[in-house]
């Protein structure tokens, strides 16, 4: 499996965030996105999973299951948490397992591997931000996806819970999954590649009036 | 459990739990009810009269109320994203919202109305009347308000453009809604003219609603 990006440029608000990006992630690689505030790391992955229109360019998957597209074979960890406050922390993963794949999901099992079983029943509303991040994360071993879009994850994780979400990254890496993640800090595991937006220049603005 | 039921049984959670909108609906259309007999004075013929036309105006309201919520705390807390990533159809996904937001809303109102309609000077006629054009009715008005829904998701105080989009769209609905009652109650139209067009508008209604929203929303997110 291999996602392929060539000339990839995005356009949101009016501007060009990134022009002329080109990539490849294989299967078992993990893809480091680096890059200064507002380069259009978040936006690059929100490019690859269809939430943002691709300006130009082209981004192909090879070898994945050909009747679904990227995002359906992808999970996306965002800024946000995506989870609702009165439920609880298990009825948020039950509802996302459910959502996401009608197979039965082992709950208790991916909440144990990032360490909230305890607080199955706790309402999510009463979570601090890194139980949260930590809710998030064990969606993506309640449903198995091979491509793993990380954004920043791990922001508001303690020591600890970044040790053991380097583990589960390099378990899903040695499963054959992919990894792309945008960070500004150490991931605790080296990167197979670097994409870094800063040397990506985007495009001169469109020359105004269509004269030319 | 399927990608539908699953958001189902979610949203439904949701509106019965603490700060859902499920209780906020009906107690409003009973506040909303209540005070018409205080404003208008005890003019029994006159509340029968207007009855209906009441009820349905309270209902319709009632049922604005939770809407503007609908999509947009999916979208603030980056649900939606998740959603429109989904192999689940969107269309479906909205459609199956609306259900959730129907059976905590709507379906609520429908078995309070009997009972405040009391208050209201209706009799048993008119209150079946009644009970059956809201059954009916109030579907639709939901599966147009998730329209307006999915326009103001992105918006800050989305409510107050919510109402100003759908509410004129619900119009055909609230005449043919409380002309089906009244002929029920008064003639002399029989029940059934009305009450047909009214079914009309309800299944139009549930077949435009989700996709335009859908439309709407994917519009919205990019």
């Amino acid at each position: 499996m291999q996602i392929s990006a060539v000339d990839l440029a995005c356009h949101r608000g009016g501007r060009d965030v990134f022009a002329g990006l080109s990539f490849a992630l294989a299967s078992g690689e993990l893809l480091a996105v680096t890059g200064r505030n507002g380069a259009g790391k978040s936006s690059l992955l929100r490019t690859i999973v269809g939430l943002v229109r691709i300006a130009s360019g082209t981004l192909t998957l090879a070898d994945g299951d050909p009747e679904l597209t990227i995002a359906e074979q992808a999970h996306y960890l965002g800024h946000q948490d995506a989870q609702k406050p009165s439920l609880s922390v298990a009825e948020n993963l039950r509802f996302w397992a459910g959502f996401l794949d009608s197979g039965p999901a082992d709950i208790g099992l991916a909440l144990a591997a990032v360490g909230l079983e305890e607080l199955a029943d706790l309402p999510a509303a009463y979570l601090s931000a890194g139980q949260r991040r930590r809710l998030s994360i064990a969606r993506l071993l309640a449903v198995k996806r091979p491509i793993w879009l990380l954004d920043e994850p791990t922001s508001t994780l303690d020591a600890a819970s970044q040790d053991r979400l380097a583990g589960l990254m390099r378990a899903h890496l040695t499963e054959g999954g992919m990894i792309l993640a945008a960070t500004h800090s150490a991931l605790g595991l080296p990167a197979s590649r670097e994409l870094r937006l800063d040397d990506v220049r985007p495009l001169q603005p469109a020359a105004a009036g269509g004269a030319s | 459990m399927s990608p539908l039921a699953a958001i189902l049984v979610r949203d439904m959670r949701i509106a019965v739990r603490v700060g859902g909108g499920a209780l906020m609906g009906v107690l409003f259309f009973l506040v909303v009810v209540t005070l018409i007999p205080f404003a208008v004075g005890p003019d029994l013929p006159l509340l029968k009269r207007i009855g209906p036309a009441i009820l349905w105006l309270a209902a319709l309201l009632a049922s604005l109320l939770a809407l503007d919520r609908l999509f947009a705390t999916d979208h603030e807390d980056g649900s939606l994203d998740l959603i429109l990533m989904g192999r689940a159809p969107l269309e479906l996904v909205v459609a199956a919202k609306g259900l959730a937001h129907w059976l905590t809303t709507g379906l609520p109102l429908i078995v309070a109305a009997p009972l405040i309609g009391l208050l209201l000077n209706l009799d048993a006629t008119a209150e079946a009347a009644l009970v059956v054009t809201l059954l009916v009715g109030t579907p639709a008005l939901t599966f147009i308000g998730l329209i307006g829904a999915a326009i103001a998701v992105t918006l800050r105080r989305g409510g107050l453009l919510l109402a100003v989009i759908v509410l004129p769209l619900t119009v055909p609905v609230l005449i043919f809604g409380v002309a089906a009652a009244n002929a029920a109650i008064v003639g002399p139209v029989p029940f059934g003219t009305p009450f047909m067009i009214l079914c009309a508008l309800t299944l139009a209604s549930l077949a435009v609603g989700p996709f335009a929203a859908a439309a709407a929303l994917r519009q919205e997110m990019e």
